[in-house]
């Protein structure tokens, strides 16, 4: 298992960061392979993070990574922030609880779309959300 | 909002979304689009969005909201061309948008509004 450390890294400090996230994601997404529909989803959970990292953590840095698995390859997108934390995890995970005035749906929706999900977060310190997607081997297609 | 055009057609505005949108750019489509339909009278409002790769929930809610608010301005908005991996997506969000009217094609939108003499005037459009 080998991760090849960070492929691209992608400030956000203003709405146009959404954008390039969403941009880069799908750049690299593509080129590893993962179907349309995978892409699509990739690029959507990206979104919604690079959303919650700017609006919730005050701006951050998402970065994408690859790792070789055995039999296939995983994307992996870190959104890290130093905002104020995530006081309580289990009612910012839960569909429709949205401390912004959203639809509460992105922290969660991102959690449904990805293959594995991660939440690092301390108050004061900042919050890390980790997001992997397997795409299927190399042959599948 | 350059990645938009509006033009009317028979008291209908069609709407094609052309690329990426910021949520600044999705908002002011919002505005812009109720303060058009209370100016022109329109009845109908068609969005296309089959040049959007992805709809996240940021936009769908704005999406949603145009419909609520021409709604009440008694216009309906039809959202046209959403693409297969993009509602794929969007349920499996948890956004099933419920209430939308959607249609696969521009044409088959614009019958909606009544006929298809508008339809084939789009398609000349």
């Amino acid at each position: 298992m080998t991760t090849v450390p960070t492929v691209r890294e992608v400030p956000i400090r203003a709405e146009i960061g959404i954008v390039q996230v969403r941009q880069a994601v799908r750049e690299v997404a593509v080129s590893v392979g993962f179907s349309l529909v995978d892409q699509t989803k990739l690029v959507t959970a990206a979104s919604e993070l690079a959303r919650n990292t700017l609006k919730h953590g005050g701006g951050g840095v998402a970065e994408i990574e690859l790792e070789q698995r055995v039999g296939s390859t995983a994307l992996r997108l870190r959104f890290h922030d130093k905002g104020p934390g995530i006081g309580d995890v289990e009612l910012a995970l839960r569909d429709g609880y949205s401390s912004a005035g959203g639809l509460g749906l992105g922290l969660s929706g991102a959690r449904r779309l990805a293959d594995e999900f991660d939440l690092e977060t301390a108050r004061g310190e900042g919050t890390t959300v980790t997001v992997t997607f397997v795409a299927a081997g190399p042959a599948a297609r | 909002m350059s990645a938009t055009s509006v033009i009317e057609l028979d008291g209908v505005l069609l709407v094609t979304i052309q690329g990426e949108l910021t949520d600044h750019d999705a908002i002011a489509l919002q505005q812009d689009l109720t303060t058009q339909v209370a100016e022109r009278g329109a009845r109908g409002v068609l969005i296309n969005i089959s040049a959007l790769e992805i709809v996240d929930s940021f936009l769908a809610r704005t999406l949603h909201e145009i419909a609520g608010v021409t709604s009440l301005l008694a216009a309906e908005t039809v959202v046209v061309g959403m693409r297969p991996e993009v509602a794929i997506t969007l349920v499996e969000l948890g956004l099933t948008l419920n209430g939308l009217r959607t249609a696969l094609s521009v044409s088959d939108g614009l019958s909606m509004f009544g006929g298809a003499s508008i339809a084939r005037r789009a398609e000349g459009a």
